[in-house]
């Protein structure tokens, strides 16, 4: 015992002789490391408000040139159903109804409601006020109710996308003629029918019901998002099972050996495969070989779940890393088998992770373009796809569709479909921060 | 849930909870049964080589475990006495580079042969570890567990009596039976190893594994862990892995002490600790070393 005593004496001695002076320098290190420290944190709150600023830059950009989109101008138009425009009276059926020249009533109208107008170049551009979707929300209405024919109706129509531009002041109405779509005389009538109490800014319904369209007026998401819908639970149906399972085989079955580290390097060289690749695959298989139907959901699904699935294997295996290996150990020691002491212990605990990793991963594939466009899921979809093996478009592919188009009303349905989509994005994420909330067990 | 209630599960828990007849239970199921004497050992190793990975960590290992004994397994650390218990229930085969050679048996049958059950073993070989593991469920289903998933309860009543039961033998009955609803890890550190071990007892094993079950704990839960090894003791062959050589001495009957993965000695826990016949064991036991 003395023995030691001796040499740390000793050696507290040598220290002074030494090094003279060490007490004033290891002061003069702890100024500069506070320093240091100080500046790190600063660094670091400018680094989180920069992110922030950019963030909030983008979402002000597209909000700003987005809002627009959700309302729509319509215009008041009296019509007269007069019998004899719907054929032999007394017939009410609906197929002669359906069958009435509504574009014919509708131009009649607008002529009735200007009668100065009289030359035939100034009536087309009447006519143009109101979208060409007007006759058909007319023959809607007829439908809907038949008793009134014989009576003069108003009925509040869709504008046209020019006179929209104009109402809502994205086009001046003080802009050089050259720079507007409205001719003066145009302009002219608007203002008539504007006094007259006749253009109201509605909510535009028809964004979320509608197909795409030609006429910016007329065109909706709800064919891409019916066909996103589809794409993502397909991806999920395929993506997750496959995920999960190879993940828990990965890491609670499988012998560690060169197979193994094989397969693991390579999921993870397949997650940061380009996604563009996967399209040309699914066009290559499950197109070209497979004969699977051009443009359908199932396909973009198919081809998303190849995408999304190295990035739920991952996620699983850090989950089912993180779980404590005495929790299995535990089980195993009541003499629970493998695959039991797996399914009852280590995979709900590692829920959490794993759900987390998949909405993140399904988060990505419902943002994705370029493999859907492989594919031909790039199509002008009108109608509304009632299963997965319709033809179908996306919404990313549909905002990269829409911002292709000159017309200045797709540019703001551009920025509304966006919206949108980040809706979608920012539900998923909340989804997933709910799920995790509820599967987490407190240790 | 009212304790007169309790009383009445345990009564109606039919045999299993009786020890009388569990004894004989298990006397059926172990072949002949020699008193205390080491001829018919209840486990036995020979033989026993463990590498990690091309690492050696038993060397030749050869050692009887007595029936209804406290085996007390020291030595310094890393010196091979857990992996050598984590061996008895083939805990080790879930470690992917573990190598294992050579001969242990429960009853003079062989654990490591080729046709063995590994999960009908466990059942028969319980353990609990170091640092105390309830699973992240409640008091009652951490115990319903292993009786759950080998079908032993006919039904809900006869469950209820089991987890009582063995929470009852376990000594924490009365803690914990107004609130068997809690999550096990609300226990205190002493109450959760005390579940473990009432978990572990649930599944009626003839042996139970126990390695360093009270590191983790303060002296006051130490003891009331010990005592209830010792109540154990008459239905349990119990093997105890410990630091602590004033525990071996207190609880075992019998100590093998081990040393860079050879067993350097073994015997009555009273003639190792007194009379070593090795240097190292004496410097050990002893205090000098370790």
């Amino acid at each position: 015992m003395n023995n030691t005593a001796d040499t740390s004496d000793d050696l507290a001695n040598d220290l002074a002789t030494d090094l003279p002076g060490i007490t004033t320098r290891i002061e003069a290190r702890l100024a500069a490391r506070h320093r240091a420290e100080k500046r790190f944190r600063l660094l670091s709150i400018l680094a989180v408000w920069v992110g922030l600023a950019f963030l909030g830059v983008l979402f002000v950009i597209i909000v700003h040139s987005g809002a627009d989109a959700f309302r729509q101008t319509k215009v008041l138009v009296d019509v007269r159903l007069e019998p004899k425009d719907f054929g032999a009276p007394g017939t009410v059926d609906r197929e002669t109804l359906g069958r009435a020249n509504y574009q014919g009533l509708m131009k009649r109208s607008l002529r009735e409601a200007f009668p100065q107008v009289t030359s035939r170049k100034d009536r087309k551009g009447l006519y143009r006020l109101v979208s060409s979707g007007a006759a058909f929300e007319l023959r809607e209405k007829v439908l809907q109710a038949p008793e009134l024919i014989g009576q003069t109706i108003s009925i509040w129509v869709t504008a046209s996308d020019d006179v929209d531009m104009i109402v809502k002041g994205v086009v001046p109405r003080k802009a050089r003629v050259d720079h507007r779509r409205l001719g003066d005389n145009q302009m002219g009538w608007l203002e008539d029918l504007e006094s007259a109490g006749r253009v109201e800014l509605g909510f535009n319904w028809a964004f979320f019901t509608a197909g795409d369209s030609r006429e910016p007026e007329l065109a909706g998401i709800a064919a891409a998002v019916i066909g996103s819908l589809y794409s993502v639970l397909v991806c999920l149906a395929i993506a997750f099972p496959l995920g999960v399972m190879s993940a828990l085989y990965l890491e609670s079955f499988a012998p560690r050996n060169r197979w193994t580290d094989f397969i693991e390097v390579n999921i993870n060289n397949l997650a940061a495969v380009p996604s563009i690749v996967f399209g040309l695959l699914g066009l290559a298989i499950f197109l070209n070989v497979l004969h699977l139907p051009r443009s359908a959901p199932l396909v973009g699904g198919m081809v998303l779940a190849l995408m999304t699935m190295p990035t739920i294997v991952i996620a699983a295996r850090v989950a089912i890393k993180g779980v404590p290996p005495s929790v299995r150990e535990a089980a195993l020691a009541v003499g629970a088998s493998p695959v039991q002491a797996v399914f009852h212990h280590v995979l709900p605990l590692a829920m959490p992770g794993i759900l987390t990793g998949t909405i993140i991963g399904t988060a990505r594939a419902l943002g994705e373009t370029a493999p859907l466009l492989m594919i031909g899921m790039v199509a002008f979809v009108v109608d509304i796809p009632t299963s997965a093996l319709d033809p179908a478009t996306a919404l990313p592919v549909q905002v990269f569709l829409w911002s292709d188009i000159p017309e200045r009303a797709f540019a703001e349905r551009t920025s509304a479909a966006i919206l949108v989509l980040l809706g979608f994005v920012c539900l998923m994420n909340l989804t997933a921060v709910l799920l995790r909330k509820k599967f987490e067990i407190r240790w | 849930m009212g304790p007169v209630l309790v009383e009445e599960m345990i009564a109606g828990s039919t045999d299993l909870a009786n020890p009388v007849l569990f004894k004989e239970h298990r006397a059926l199921s172990a072949g002949p049964r020699g008193d205390t004497d080491i001829d018919y050992p209840k486990m036995s190793a020979r033989e026993l080589n463990v590498s990690y990975g091309g690492k050696a960590a038993l060397h030749d290992v050869a050692l009887d475990i007595p029936r209804n004994k406290v085996t007390a397994l020291i030595g310094p650390s890393g010196c091979g006495k857990s992996t050598f218990i984590r061996c008895l229930n083939r805990m080790n085969d879930i470690i992917d580079n573990c190598r294992i050679e050579g001969v242990v048996d429960l009853d003079g049958e062989n654990i490591y042969a080729q046709d063995r059950d590994v999960v009908q073993l466990r059942t028969r070989i319980g353990m609990v570890f170091q640092k105390p593991n309830p699973f992240p469920k409640s008091i009652f289903e951490n115990v319903a567990y292993g009786p759950k998933i080998h079908g032993m309860a006919r039904d809900r009543e006869e469950l209820n009596g089991i987890v009582l039961g063995s929470l009852e033998r376990a000594g924490l009955l009365d803690e914990v039976r107004d609130r068997l609803d809690a999550p096990g890890i609300s226990l205190s550190g002493g109450q959760q190893q005390r579940l473990c071990i009432a978990r572990a007892i649930a599944v009626r094993p003839e042996v139970i594994l126990m390695d360093e079950p009270c590191s983790a704990l303060d002296p006051i839960a130490t003891e009331r862990i010990e005592e209830l090894i010792m109540e154990l003791k008459a239905q349990y062959t119990i093997i105890i892995v410990t630091h602590s050589m004033h525990q071996a001495r207190r609880l075992s009957d019998k100590t093998g002490f081990f040393h860079m993965g050879r067993l350097v000695e073994h015997g009555d826990t009273e003639e190792v600790f007194e009379n070593p016949r090795d240097d190292r064991t004496r410097d050990y036991v002893t205090g000098r070393t370790g």
